[in-house]
């Protein structure tokens, strides 16, 4: 290390044969940093041969090398606070580079599984009638398989619309109450408190529970998708009200103030000035709710049951969800002798469902950017 | 304001929703139009038939519903796989007509059956029977064979080394490497190993001296996953891996043959099924109860032991005549001759036998309406 | 604003608005209380068997606290792998989207990190013994060659990576989105001109985001931070599929420990009777760790207070 610092030191002073005007001086020239980085990773390479070479300690001893190396260069030439100030600057580029490993991985996995199984059949037919035998028949011809997930794709869209049609507007009114009406009254401090319970609910008791409770309305055999919308309620309140109280919080007081000095009601108050300054991060939060119980297994399971056939009410009869399609295709595949048909078919599904989310975050987002008020950034 | 932009927003999702379902079809294996399925409903069985429970008979299940509806156009059956538990739970609670389950009603639970069944109470039916492999990887050899104390050893990690003295001794014709034993596991409590360590039980019982449960041994710590797919998958990918999985989900994985009597029994359907017809009925059972006790030590030649018996678990009594014209009719297919077969072309199970199947026709027409 | 010297026919609609309008947030309020008792009455009613049963029925046949305490531990273990790296990550992420990363950048990643919260909870597992369990196996090796004197990388190391640090790993990877999502919208919401003053006064980039954006956005960090403990709490099928489970060990690169969820999603369809009960009782159990992180979360934030705009 600090024979590095010296090696640089004695290498970076301003070169007496260039000239420079004040505004540039005492910076590093724009070459240094990708030179130190080519150095790192030089170095970050060798190193990682002396150990038995692997990409992972290779990018591991570059990247080290490289912050410790760009920090030291930046406040040797620049001065402390600079160099400080490039280390986080490096550590944060960096995070954001490391955080993309996984999540592109994931992402490739789901595309590479996912895409083969894509087709307008996948799409757009039931599994009903598809059974191991038929699995193993277009495997041994070959032929593309068949069945799909498009009952899946109805039971998801349906009871995620239901559940959120019950938790936006009760997590939405909740966090208002908590934020502008409540002011830290008992009520309000207990609110709090049993929402922050609520997120540690495990999804599995959500949809006993919501399973006991309508089982004591309608009787033992109440499964359907009303049941599984309200089980996903439960899940999804407590995310509601965390994020929209967060996002209400720091809408600035001097607006309430303003539109209070203005004469106009607390109720129109929050409506025109609070939401809708508000509403980015709230559709943020939302989308976050319902990412949170799209994927959800069990509690669907135990509440809407499971049906290779399409049944588009959701008060009636048992539904199948993407996710619960995905589970049973990977865990008991249509022909455990030939699972290969069910693993495409799960996969497809997973892809399917990241689709969806995709379309729903984009409506998330241009409903927020409808209200949203102009901004700086 | 904002509340109506959000009801507008979701207004538009369900009408999306409303013109795809214009677009889905329920008929994905129409091909060839076999739409001459929907004529044949002249059986007059109505109604939707609600079952619960083990998800090892899940992909028999989808053959025999999709059988049975090609039968009853008018009738409908559906099934969670939920979990043996879970089914007797709900079977048990009114929630569902019948329940599938890795194993029969145990007493209390049999007494508690007739809370809803009526006096007479529930009834097992064996109806799906699935041989249990011991499967390993082993790079270049095929086939083992071992006895059960060599088995339990393997299991209970004593023996560590594929060429151990104890397997090498039993298998002088296969040359084997000097790889380590990974064994594997199911991580969630299941009928399958309920049904193996009761056999390394029985068999090897002065080796395997513990308790008899769906959950592994917690003493012996190694690898495990989930469910049958997840252990088959470890395995495949574990050079020297052994686990033990459904049969027809091994794939390309060796299988063990195991000891029974004085010769080493490979795994099929045949040998399976005559583990059934050594099994003793279990006493005390009601006359129209098939509930069965493997002879796990049995050592009757040709016999494969380790085997799981999924039931079907229906009332003596239901309350009214439409149920039981259902559930007669129902239980009738999946015990009839061409219900086994639908169900071995897709689970690749093994069909039960004639004699059983008699005996179960006999008790599912004994079904009555309750008084 | 109470004052009664402009009274308008506007105004008295609009009192009634306003009574309609906290009436009904109020209700809302209270709706989720009943709601969250029930649940509390329900999980009470159905693992009330469990504490009065006979300790030698319980799993392990030594009474429910011998039973619990190591996947309580087990839990514990894999939350705090998942967010001691998701928590620093998942920052940096928002930051750099929030004031590093280019405007046309920034707008698209975002919406990529929301969606990677979406991708259910099935396919991370996968993801986790498929892809990222296999990579892993030779970095286990190395820690329990190199540092295997300290007890957490004890060797022999795992030949599947089925370990507790891969499902830590997962575990962090799902949590990541969520952290990054929240405290990316509450470091956007920073005031400009807090951000503008710092800089203006000859402020580094850095020193403007740790004068202005950090303090203004802690208690919204940490309650992203708390949503995603939330999930790493509760996170059923992917440990349930990443993890070699077993007895409690202080190792995290062999097989075993368990969490209280996966035990829970991993027996609960075989379960019946007194089993129920105690996956239940584990339920129970798990709600009230939440609720001990929440409530120390909680105070934090109160400490802080002074920085929210609404207070």
């Amino acid at each position: 290390m600090s024979v590095m610092t010296s090696n640089k030191h004695s290498a970076t002073p301003t070169p007496p044969s260039r000239k420079r005007n004040s505004l540039s001086k005492g910076k590093l020239p724009r070459w240094a940093v990708p030179a130190t980085a080519a150095g790192a990773i030089i170095i970050g390479a060798a190193l990682s041969t002396l150990t038995g070479f692997s990409v992972a300690t290779f990018a591991i001893y570059s990247a080290v090398l490289f912050v410790i190396a760009a920090t030291v260069l930046t406040s040797a030439v620049e001065g402390k606070r600079q160099g400080r100030n490039a280390m986080w600057t490096y550590l944060i580029y960096g995070s954001f580079l490391l955080a993309l490993i996984p999540l592109a991985s994931v992402l490739y996995t789901v595309l590479e599984k996912g895409l083969p199984g894509m087709s307008s059949h996948f799409l757009f037919t039931s599994m009903n009638g598809v059974t191991g035998a038929v699995d193993n028949q277009t495997v041994a011809d070959g032929t593309p398989v068949l069945g799909g997930a498009y009952h899946a794709l109805m039971g998801t869209l349906l009871i995620t619309l239901w559940a959120t049609v019950i938790s936006v507007p009760v997590g939405m009114l909740t966090a208002i109450y908590l934020v502008e009406y409540g002011k830290n009254g008992p009520l309000s401090k207990a609110i709090t408190f049993f929402v922050d319970v609520m997120t540690g609910i495990p999804s599995i008791v959500a949809g006993l529970f919501a399973a006991a409770f309508f089982g004591l309305i309608l009787g033992p055999n109440a499964r359907m998708g009303i049941v599984a919308a309200v089980a996903l309620s439960v899940l999804m309140i407590p995310t509601v009200v965390r994020s929209t109280e967060e996002m209400l919080k720091i809408v600035p007081n001097e607006l309430r103030e303003a539109a209070y000095a203005l004469g106009v009601r607390r109720w129109r108050t929050i409506l025109k000035v609070v939401i809708p300054t508000a509403i980015s991060g709230i559709a943020s939060g939302v989308t976050l709710a319902i990412a949170r119980v799209i994927g959800e297994t069990a509690p669907i399971l135990v509440t809407a049951g499971i049906a290779s056939q399409i049944n588009t009410n959701v008060f009636a009869n048992w539904m199948s969800t993407l996710p619960t399609f995905i589970y049973y295709q990977i865990l008991t595949p249509t022909s455990p002798t030939n699972i290969d048909p069910s693993v495409q078919r799960a996969w497809a599904a997973a892809l399917l469902l990241i689709l969806m989310v995709m379309a729903l975050n984009l409506g998330a987002r241009l409903i927020a950017s409808l209200f949203a008020p102009k901004k700086g950034r | 304001m904002k509340l109506n932009r959000f009801g507008s927003a979701a207004a538009v999702l369900s009408v999306a929703a409303l013109a795809l379902t214009a677009c889905g079809s329920d008929n994905p294996t129409a091909a060839a139009g076999s739409e001459s399925a929907s004529s044949s409903a002249a059986s007059g069985v109505t109604g939707t038939l609600t079952g619960i429970g083990a998800s090892s008979q899940n992909s028999a299940m989808e053959a025999w519903i999709t059988g049975f509806k090609a039968e009853n156009a008018d009738a409908n059956v559906q099934y969670s796989p939920d979990g043996s538990g879970a089914g007797r739970e709900a079977f048990l609670a009114g929630g569902a007509q019948f329940a599938g389950s890795d194993a029969y009603l145990k007493p209390e639970e049999a007494e508690k059956a007739k809370e809803v069944c009526g006096p007479e109470g529930a009834f097992n039916i064996p109806a799906y029977v699935s041989p249990i492999a011991i499967a390993f990887n082993l790079e270049g050899v095929e086939e083992i064979n071992m006895d059960a104390a060599t088995i339990a050893k393997v299991f209970k990690k004593e023996i560590t080394k594929w060429n151990d003295e104890a397997i090498a001794s039993q298998n002088p014709d296969v040359e084997l490497p000097d790889t380590a034993i990974t064994v594997v596991h199911r991580n969630d409590e299941s009928g399958t190993t309920e049904n193996f360590v009761e056999y390394l039980k029985a068999a090897a019982g002065d080796v395997w001296d513990y308790d008899v449960s769906g959950d592994w041994p917690s003493d012996i710590q190694s690898e495990n996953a989930k469910g049958t797919s997840g252990v088959v998958s470890t395995t495949t990918s574990t050079d020297g891996a052994i686990t033990y999985a459904d049969f027809s989900a091994v794939g390309k994985l060796s299988t063990v043959n195991v000891k029974v009597g004085e010769e080493y029994t490979k795994i099929s359907a045949e040998a399976a099924a005559k583990a059934l017809e050594t099994a003793t009925p279990v006493k005390d059972a009601a006359e129209n109860d098939l509930a069965l006790d493997l002879e796990r030590d049995t050592t009757e030649a040709g016999t494969y032991p380790i085997v799981l018996v999924s039931y079907h678990i229906f009332c003596s009594s239901y309350k009214d005549q439409a149920t039981v014209d259902l559930v007669k009719a129902f239980g009738n297919y999946v015990i009839s001759d061409a219900g086994q077969k639908t169900a071995q072309d897709s689970a690749g199970n093994a069909p039960i036998s004639a004699a059983i199947s008699e005996k179960a026709a006999k008790s599912i027409d004994g079904i009555t309406v309750a008084k | 604003m109470t004052t009664n010297a402009l009274k308008s026919k506007s105004s008295t609609s609009g009192q009634a608005g306003d009574k309609i309008f906290s009436g009904t947030a109020l209700a809302a309020g209270v709706l989720i209380l009943v709601t969250l008792f029930a649940v509390a009455i329900f999980l009470l009613i159905q693992a009330l068997p469990t504490f009065v049963a006979d300790p030698a029925d319980i799993s392990g046949g030594e009474g429910f606290f011998a039973y619990i305490w190591p996947i309580v531990i087990g839990t514990v273990i894999a939350a705090a792998i998942a967010l001691l790296i998701a928590t620093p990550v998942g920052i940096g992420v928002a930051l750099f989207i929030s004031h590093f990363a280019p405007r046309k950048v920034a707008g698209p990643l975002g919406y990529v990190i929301d969606l990677l919260a979406a991708i259910p909870s099935v396919i991370y597992g996968a993801w986790g013994y498929m892809v990222l369990a296999p990579a892993l196996v030779p970095i286990f090796e190395w820690l329990a060659a190199n540092l295997g004197f300290i007890p957490i990388f004890a060797g022999p190391a795992s030949q599947t990576g089925k370990t507790m640090f891969t499902a830590g790993i997962v575990l962090a990877v799902m949590v990541l989105p969520i952290i990054t999502s929240l405290s990316r919208e509450i470091f956007l919401q920073t005031p400009k001109l807090h951000e503008e003053a710092a800089l203006a006064l000859g402020a580094t980039r850095w020193e403007m985001i740790a004068m202005a954006v950090i303090p203004f956005a802690r208690p919204g960090i940490i309650s992203a931070v708390m949503l995603g403990l939330g999930r790493a709490l509760g996170e059923t099928m992917a440990v349930a599929l990443v993890l070699s489970t077993g007895n409690l060990i202080p190792s995290l690169i062999k097989s075993g420990n368990q969490t209280i969820a996966a035990e829970i999603a991993l027996n609960f369809p075989e379960a019946f009777g007194l089993r129920l009960a105690e996956l239940i009782a584990a339920g129970l159990v798990l709600f009230m760790i939440t609720l001990i992180v929440n409530m120390i979360a909680r105070g934090i934030i109160a400490r802080h207070k002074e920085f929210s705009g609404a207070n």
